[in-house]
């Protein structure tokens, strides 16, 4: 925008950003200073590095290529069941790890429905164990991610512009150029960046469907080094590259994200008037559901049994894990915004690169640096549940920060001047125009973190003792008690904690906003 | 009196020079070819740019120092002068209260201004749910409450109808009237110029030109207005 002044106070944003930076920085710091010298980088770890990058760069690449079709698709056709099908696309990103790999392997695994059916036709079963397992899941969790992103940067350009576009009378390709290419290279580097670096860090992942020497992930190997032989050594010089790759695809974000938002259009319905391929959208829209839908579907009829003798435990600690996750979204939220207003002036690159370092950090290694500094002021299970809040909301703002930035720099671009003009004061512009104008996303944000928190499954596992439980922990140890009946049952009840947690948030910062 | 006094503003590919006066009380009009820096000349008054050098004076304050909000004027844009998620009658009350805590007397305040622009039941509608010119409307009804003593207007009626531009044109003319305000207004329009303004700044060859009199200046215009006349 022209002009020397911003109607907001950049200070709250960046004293949040220090906060989050010396959290994050702070606890890694510590684990590198206790760390013991000697070991080096050996040829594991320089496996563990190549694994890393090619399954988290063949699990970027897949997943955007496949979210432009669908999220095109869904951005021009009206049917129906489109929003709840566009909720439900939010899901395998929001649905607690040990659920969703639980639903895969038992749609894709050795004795899933795909390899009976290939068995019924005398072919040997799906080898789900390895590379492809592991891309395969991570396309699992991030296709749904990188359609909504790019399905709201569909939705942010201007419907005028699709009607100038449709009284030119541009069609097909011309209206591809014109309109959807700008926009999608504005929003894909971003959506690549993030993506990339979710995977360098996804850890449940790797443990279950990797593993072994040829598909260990380093987040696989910091967790190793910390269980089994507790060589902080190690775990620090893994952490340390771990920081540096992210970093850089941090970085890239950053870079690739400057673009300059669309101009006014005011709050009307979408609506597109170029008829494109019917037959081609319905076929995205179809396969991604059954793709996304089939194995929650699984874990569905597998837990419905369990759900109605749901031992005491589960009960207790899934009122825990609603708890946590009420915390963990105000935590959010009194962090995000802030910095979100201050990263929107464009003068603050810092704040935003403070709120990518969660993407770098891993959960492990924070919660490690948190209880070794812990340990010698309080017992650090009596802390198990504020700790697991905090370092749940530091893992979701990243995401917060890519739903909350784009649309608190469009609403200082077209408001800011006004509001400079009219005297209103830093409070009351963040209160009455970046607060309200920014409710849909606000509602988005808040849900993502309440269902990630919901179903985290780190820190609290370094953390509790067998008193305390949350209710994904509470699943894992009935999974290793053989317990399957109640598992199952709890990873239903788990999952409609999640889904249920995220879909009133975002549906209640929707309401009345997108006609 | 609004004073210009060896002001130069740099924009970045060319620079305008203004050294003018302006009594208070007048209408001026601001012509000239498009991209000659009539609009950044307006930005510049109302505190949206910096002066490369020089300084601006009100009745004999300096406001060069200061920002947009604590300058006595009002200054409608191009477009985007309201909130799309306020109601008319909150986008007006933004006028007198910008930090919210609306008495009754402010909520009457805010309705005769409503009224006085011709929408005295429209207070409870949505930007989106008025026409271009009731939107213009309710953006003047906030200018009347804001009781600045400076109305910069930068083509804010441009994408009107010509009837309904002239209406708008008149409405404004009344409320300047009325309230005895100074009234700066961006224009590529002779004909709006004639109909509301007394004196005409023209924006030409990189200089803002100090104020003739409207009639006497297309009467007999000087050569950069007649190439932009045609």
């Amino acid at each position: 925008m022209v002009g020397r002044t911003q109607p907001i106070n950049p200070w709250p944003g960046v004293g949040a950003a220090a906060l989050v930076a010396a959290l994050i920085l702070g606890t890694l710091i510590t684990v590198a200073l206790r760390a013991e010298a000697g070991g080096g980088f050996g040829p594991a770890d320089w496996a563990a590095l190549r694994f890393t990058l090619l399954q988290a760069t063949l699990s970027a690449v897949l997943s955007a290529a496949l979210a432009i079709p669908v999220a095109r698709a869904l951005a021009r056709r009206r049917f129906f069941g489109r929003r709840v099908l566009i909720a439900l696309l939010g899901a395998p990103f929001i649905l607690p790890v040990i659920v969703a790999i639980l639903g895969l392997l038992q749609v894709f695994g050795r004795a899933g429905w795909i390899s009976d059916a290939l068995g019924f036709l005398g072919l040997p079963p799906i080898q789900i164990y390895g590379l492809h397992g592991v891309v395969l899941a991570h396309v699992f969790f991030n296709l749904p991610l990188a359609t909504r992103l790019i399905l709201q940067g569909w939705q942010e350009i201007p419907a005028e512009r699709f009607r100038l576009a449709a009284q030119l009378g541009c069609e097909g390709l011309t209206m591809f150029r014109l309109i959807e290419l700008p926009m999608l290279r504005r929003i894909l580097p971003g959506v690549l960046a993030v993506v990339f670096a979710i995977c360098l860090t996804s850890f449940a992942v790797a443990l279950t469907l990797g593993g072994g020497p040829r598909a260990t992930t380093i987040e696989l190997a910091i967790y190793q080094a910390f269980t089994y032989d507790f060589n902080l050594g190690r775990a620090a010089l893994l952490s340390a590259v771990q920081l540096a790759l992210t970093a850089a695809a941090a970085l890239a974000a950053l870079r690739f994200s400057q673009g300059d938002g669309f101009g006014a259009g005011l709050n009307r319905a979408i609506r597109r008037w170029d008829g494109g391929a019917p037959l081609l959208d319905a076929f995205w829209i179809i396969a991604a559901a059954v793709f996304l839908l089939l194995p929650l579907a699984s874990v569905t009829i597998s837990g419905f049994a369990g759900l109605f003798e749901m031992p005491a435990l589960v009960i207790q600690a899934a009122v825990t894990s609603i708890l946590v996750a009420a915390a963990s979204t105000v935590v959010l939220l009194l962090i995000a915004l802030p910095m979100a207003t201050t990263i929107a002036t464009g003068r603050y690159g810092i704040v935003e690169l403070s709120g990518l370092l969660g993407l770098a950090a891993s959960p492990l290694v924070i919660g490690t640096g948190l209880f070794i500094l812990i340990r010698p002021v309080a017992n650090p299970t009596a802390l198990a549940l504020p700790v697991t809040a905090l370092v749940n909301a530091i893992m979701a703002l990243p995401f917060a920060l890519r739903i909350l930035v784009p649309a608190a720099r469009d609403a200082l671009e077209r408001h800011g001047r006004l509001a400079l003009s009219l005297n209103m004061s830093n409070k009351s512009f963040f209160m009455r125009v970046i607060l309200l104008r920014l409710r849909p996303q606000i509602g988005f944000a808040a849900g993502l973190t309440a269902a990630l928190s919901m179903g985290d499954l780190g820190v609290i596992a370094l953390f509790a003792d067998a008193q305390i439980a949350t209710l994904p922990l509470q699943i894992y140890r009935l999974m290793g008690a053989y317990q399957m009946q109640a598992a199952a049952g709890g990873a239903l009840l788990l999952m409609i904690l999640s889904m249920g947690a995220f879909w009133i948030l975002d549906r209640g910062g929707r309401w009345h906003v997108e006609a | 009196m609004l004073k210009l006094d060896n002001c130069t503003i740099a924009n970045s590919n060319f620079l305008l020079r203004a050294d003018l006066e302006i009594e208070a009380g007048t209408s001026v009009a601001i012509i000239g070819p498009s991209g000659a820096g009539k609009s950044t000349l307006l930005e510049t008054i109302a505190g949206f740019r910096d002066l490369k050098s020089g300084q601006i004076f009100w009745k004999g304050d300096d406001l060069t120092a200061r920002p947009p909000g604590k300058r006595p004027l009002a200054m409608l844009f191009q477009d985007g002068n309201l909130f799309p998620h306020l109601s008319a009658e909150q986008n007006v009350a933004l006028g007198l209260r910008p930090n919210g805590g609306l008495s009754q007397d402010d909520l009457k305040q805010v309705r005769s201004a409503l009224g006085r622009v011709g929408l005295p039941d429209m207070g409870a509608r949505k930007p989106a749910d008025l026409s271009g010119g009731q939107q213009s409307r309710v953006a003047l009804a906030r200018i009347l409450v804001q009781k600045r003593q400076v109305l910069l207007l930068d083509e804010p009626f441009a994408a009107l109808g010509p009837a309904l531009k002239v209406e708008m044109l008149d409405l404004v003319a009344d409320l300047i009237a009325e309230t005895q305000t100074t009234l700066l207004m961006v224009s590529h329009d002779p004909q709006d110029a004639l109909r509301i303004t007394e004196k005409t700044v023209l924006v030409a060859d990189q200089i803002a030109h100090p104020p003739i009199a409207t009639a006497q200046l297309f009467e007999n215009p000087p050569p950069a207005l007649r190439d932009y006349l045609g």
